[in-house]
């Protein structure tokens, strides 16, 4: 099946097995391609953005933009408030339209300041 | 699951179909999770399974009902991955609509088991003995085994599980018999004894699942996404083909301990050779076909011809070197084929594999393609025993039939005077 056992450390616990996994030829790979989740394992996907999500100042913290963030890009700082990853946010909007405030607004990346 | 009492299952032998066989063969096995839509000639396995399901004969099964044979692939790759033994059963068009998850539970590695009562492609509409549908599925990584008696097909998909699940083979496979020459027709098919059953086949997978796959929330992965062509595609794609050829030994293997415990001969598993060893003329055969000519070849061995046959079990992995080494036995060898594959050197799936086996071997012995049954059409004996007489013919005189089309001999054509 695969001449390394490198490829068994994916049945162990998140905590026991790598962060990335180096097959060097056919003969040491799994059975099946697996990726293990890791932050950024698909690329800088923010580089897919075209329209960026900013949170306003009216922010009343609900969480509910966190809650929806299909890419766990937004988190939360000490103080309550959230702050978006713009490395991997991809731009696709759900946080703005469930913003229950309508505290986050969409804005063109042409457009935006780059902090 | 919840616990269930268990159901003891005694030695014994019924008169069943060739569906309700395959059906108990799956409850035989243990399987986990069930999901098949029904297609003549399939039905039956399905409303087998379901009644044993319904009526607490399966604790622990579980049964899904979904709305097409696409649905049905998917939700058996679901429960596949989740770490449990599977099963299902389609033919024809169902196997055909279902094409595109055979692909995905290859590439997965699932030891899915599908019973495949064949029956002919439309249009026009079949629904008669005719292997073209498993045949069309050639070429997705899935192993394929054809049956030629009923109580080879609650057989094969015993040993089936034991193949599929190795840790080195880790693929799906099809267990194939003509559809209503097999599947409709009763016969006493031997029910074995559960416990025997349970210490043949590899324990159940237990909640850590597939050592390759599994649902875990504790072990989180992802599978199924997008390689480059810069990345590892090419190589997975080679691991299929490494382990699907080598699967060949763990078929021979689970052939030889299948026969220990339970008695039954199956050949090497790959194939199974009949009066071969001093015949010089030959003919390779499959499914119910090969039934009735083990019969032919007795009779004209009684007529005082040296001929033989070899009943190919399994299609893929394709028996190679089995074959090389039955065509040195004999001067001529002929391939009957009851499927087609159109455009192809022959027009016949195996016999071009049987020709493409001995190339480069420095083999002489002349092959002669030959079709028959196609689209459930019955052969007789006399039929039968007249391919082996046109064999035994171009042997002795060198000739081949002077109504070959393409080469290949369509046996038993319709001539309407």
């Amino acid at each position: 099946m695969s001449e390394s056992s490198e490829w068994k450390k994916i049945s162990k616990s998140k905590e026991e097995r790598p962060k990335i996994q180096v097959y060097k030829n056919w003969k040491e790979l799994p059975p099946i391609p697996i990726s293990l989740p890791i932050e950024g394992n698909i690329g800088i996907t923010g580089d897919w953005r075209t329209f960026r999500p900013l949170i306003l100042a009216g922010c009343n913290k609900c969480g509910i933009c966190w809650m929806y963030c299909p890419e766990g890009v937004i988190k939360q700082r000490e103080d309550g408030s959230f702050i978006i990853d713009y490395t991997y946010c991809k731009g696709c909007g759900i946080c703005a339209k469930e913003c229950p405030t309508k505290n986050i607004e969409m804005i063109r990346e042409s457009e935006a300041k780059d902090e | 699951m919840s616990k269930v009492k268990d159901i003891i299952q005694n030695k014994e032998t019924i008169i069943i179909k060739g569906n309700v066989a395959a059906a108990y063969a799956a409850k035989s096995a243990r399987v986990q999770m069930i999901s098949a839509y029904p297609i003549t000639p399939q039905t039956t396995v399905v409303e087998k399974l379901s009644e044993f399901v319904d009526g607490g004969l399966m604790p622990g099964t579980q049964y899904i009902r979904v709305e097409s044979e696409h649905s049905v692939m998917a939700s058996v790759i679901g429960a596949s991955i989740a770490g449990t033994r599977t099963f299902t059963a389609t033919s024809g068009q169902g196997l055909f609509y279902m094409n595109e998850m055979i692909h995905w539970a290859a590439g997965t590695r699932l030891p899915i088991v599908t019973a495949i009562a064949s029956r002919g492609a439309a249009p026009p509409w079949n629904i008669w003995a005719d292997f073209t549908d498993v045949i069309n599925s050639r070429d997705t990584g899935w192993m394929s085994a054809f049956c030629a008696t009923h109580q080879e097909i609650y057989d094969e998909i015993l040993m089936s599980y034991k193949v599929c699940e190795d840790h080195e083979v880790l693929l799906p496979k099809f267990v194939a018999y003509g559809g209503f020459i097999l599947s409709h027709t009763s016969k006493p098919v031997i029910i074995e004894d559960q416990d025997l059953v349970d210490q043949y086949l590899p324990p159940l997978p237990d909640e850590k699942g597939w050592p390759h796959i599994f649902i875990d929330p504790d072990r989180p992965m992802m599978h199924g996404n997008l390689i480059m062509p810069s990345g590892f595609y090419s190589e997975f794609r080679l691991k299929i083909q490494d382990t699907i050829m080598k699967a060949k030994e763990k078929i021979k293997k689970a052939t030889k301990e299948f026969e220990r415990l339970f008695g039954r001969n199956y050949g090497n598993g790959l194939i199974k050779e009949y009066y071969m060893d001093d015949a010089d003329v030959g003919i390779v055969i499959y499914g119910d076909l090969a039934l009735q000519m083990e019969q032919a070849i007795e009779d004209l061995r009684e007529e005082g011809y040296k001929v033989g046959m070899v009943k190919l079990r399994y299609y893929r992995p394709f028996p190679t070197e089995d074959i090389i080494e039955i065509a040195k036995k004999v001067d001529v060898l002929g391939v009957m084929d009851r499927g087609t594959a159109f455009g192809s050197p022959t027009g016949g799936p195996v016999s071009g594999d049987v020709l493409a086996s001995l190339y480069n071997t420095g083999i002489k012995t002349k092959v002669l393609p030959m079709m028959s049954g196609i689209g459930g059409r019955e052969v007789s004996l006399e039929q039968q025993k007249d391919q082996i007489k046109i064999l035994i013919r171009l042997k002795e005189t060198g000739e081949l039939p002077d109504d070959l089309i393409h080469g290949t001999l369509w046996h038993g054509k319709l001539e309407v005077k």
